[in-house]
């Protein structure tokens, strides 16, 4: 979204809608505020807002070099980078053709490609356990990738076919009858016109597989440790302040996410948040 | 001689564009179809056929008090959250237009928010909601409450209040932007046309600007309905454990000891996949066509 963006309703801008827009930014970051102050709370008793006495306590353990924390990491990003390889090979052609061609079918190709993003996870989850079990994949890494595939290609699927639909692929056509081969156009001329974009869809590929709680549970049975898992068990350990400092560790892409949107990106690409 | 078969294959393709888009779809349709179709069928061909009496799993289910209960919960707070979030992620993107600063830096938050998890968001609310969490204090802080105790209970309870909290937290800012980006995309020409014609403020947002942002509102708000009806951390995390709500009660059944309840597992599962299907179906096809009334 560029600053010069039309204004519908053509009011004029006031300190009004600051004030607004002010109100809904708080909301948005409220809920991480006592999350960043139990985390390094210590002695945190009712009724105060801030703790007695500060303590890095918490970030220490998470933090620990034999912590659980490593494991998981290692494991949430092997996932996530399996789950996005897998997507994105099977989403650039398909993205490609979903972009550029009609043909027959195209809508039930379409429906069949969105409507594992509406089914519940837990009966996807519960549906491939019981084919899993039979193959013997329950309880493995590779398990854990092939179910996330299910909700994580589909939004890649989308978007790519996003990024071909709004590239100028005629470009690709001049390159061709100045007699550029078929490589050459693909590397100087595609490459560089849908690489932004691939590279919004590949990310979002790796937070759909990073946020994954559910698949990873019911096929991984607890066997297969991601961020997500150790934060569940972590919780009812009780103790607050470790919880929130995991919690926070594992959110720490979303923040990269927002650094990036707002200083790389310049705000610029708001196509980041059209689909999920 | 390897130049020509090169050749020989490019023309061949060339001349054949449903080979290629075949051999371009195939992949992703294996990949997304095979695991889909073979979930669903499974938890299909296991709710069936594990009594004597076929549908037996879908008669125990359906006649279970904490299945009912569970149903009318999910589905009001779905409900209650897709509102809740439609109307306030449209007043926030309109609001956002509006904005000469700091448009960028609300832009990004709601791109970041998007990347949070829910396990994430489920955990703050706890802190944030919770009876000792930060409201709790704040209201303990103002004298309005003597403990913990005496603050109401908003997780765990019987109105869902975090977890509806949790959902519109989340899915405001997904309604916001695509709203923003349907409003970037149409311009502001039938905006200027009706201001020149006279109309007032809210006649154009009434006329104008609602009109033309439904369309693509509408569809995103089925999918926030179907997220907000068929995740599993939330409630787990926020809610009530009897009834628990549809997709933690599948999980439950599932993980049973007694193994008799697997069919049951597998029966809500269907049960909660055809009705999201069915919902988001029957409401893309009822609001293309009053689009369409409207239109013509």
């Amino acid at each position: 979204m560029s600053s010069e963006a039309p204004v519908p309703g053509g009011w004029q801008p006031s300190r009004r809608w600051s004030l607004g827009a002010a109100v809904v930014v708080a909301l948005l970051v409220l809920p991480f505020v006592p999350l960043l102050i139990t985390s390094l709370g210590h002695a945190y008793f009712f009724p105060q807002l801030l703790p007695e006495t500060w303590s890095a306590r918490a970030w220490s353990r998470v933090l620990a070099a034999d912590a659980a924390t490593w494991p998981a990491l290692r494991m949430s990003v092997a996932v996530a980078l399996a789950v996005t390889a897998v997507s994105m090979a099977v989403a650039v052609p398909a993205g490609r053709v979903l972009a550029t061609r009609r043909f027959p079918g195209r809508a039930g190709v379409e429906l069949l490609l969105f409507a594992p993003t509406l089914v519940p996870a837990v009966a996807i989850g519960i549906g491939l356990h019981a084919v899993f079990v039979r193959l013997g994949l329950d309880g493995g890494v590779s398990g854990v990738v092939l179910a996330q595939l299910v909700p994580a290609a589909p939004y890649v699927i989308l978007l790519v076919a996003s990024v071909f639909a709004n590239a100028d692929l005629e470009l690709e056509q001049q390159a061709r009858s100045l007699g550029a081969s078929w490589w050459r156009v693909q590397w100087h001329v595609t490459l560089p016109l849908v690489a932004p974009g691939l590279t919004v869809a590949a990310l979002f590929g790796f937070l759909v597989s990073w946020g994954q709680y559910t698949l990873t549970l019911v096929i991984g049975g607890g066997r297969v440790v991601t961020l997500p898992i150790l934060l569940f068990s972590v919780a009812s350990g009780g103790d607050s302040s470790v919880t929130a400092a995991t919690a926070l560790f594992h959110a720490t892409p979303a923040a990269l996410a927002l650094l990036l949107s707002a200083v790389v990106l310049g705000g610029r690409h708001a196509e980041l948040g059209g689909a999920r | 001689m390897v130049a020509d078969a090169i050749g020989g294959v490019r023309l061949w393709w060339r001349r054949h564009p449903g080979a290629a888009t075949a051999t371009g779809i195939a992949p992703a349709l294996l990949v997304v179809g095979a695991l889909f179709g073979a979930a669903i069928l499974a938890a299909f061909s296991r709710s069936f056929g594990a009594m004597p009496d076929p549908l037996g799993a879908y008669r125990v289910v359906v006649a279970d008090p904490e299945f009912r209960a569970a149903a009318a919960m999910t589905i009001a707070v779905a409900v209650t959250s897709t509102a809740m979030a439609t109307v306030l992620g449209v007043a926030a993107a309109l609001g956002a237009l509006r904005l000469v600063r700091g448009r960028r830096t609300l832009l990004a938050l709601f791109q970041a928010n998007l990347a949070v998890p829910h396990v994430i968001g489920a955990i703050a609310m706890l802190n944030l909601l919770g009876q000792s969490g930060f409201v709790a204090r704040i209201a303990g802080q103002a004298g309005l409450i003597d403990g913990p105790a005496s603050f109401p209970a908003l997780v765990h309870d019987p109105a869902s209040v975090a977890v509806i909290a949790h959902y519109v937290w989340k899915e405001v800012p997904f309604v916001a932007l695509v709203t923003l980006a349907i409003l970037r995309a149409a311009g502001e020409g039938f905006d200027e046309a009706a201001r020149t014609l006279g109309a007032s403020r809210w006649q154009r947002l009434r006329s104008v600007t609602l009109p033309l942002v439904l369309p693509g509102v509408l569809p995103a708000a089925l999918v926030v309905f179907a997220f907000t009806f068929g995740t599993f951390e939330v409630p787990l995390l926020l809610g009530r454990s009897y009834p628990a709500m549809l997709p933690v009660l599948a999980h439950k059944r599932f993980i049973a000891v007694d193994l008799a309840a697997r069919p049951e597992a597998m029966a809500i599962a269907v049960i909660i996949s055809v009705f999201v299907l069915f919902v988001v179906v029957l409401g893309a096809v009822t609001a293309r066509r009053a689009i369409r009334r409207v239109a013509t």
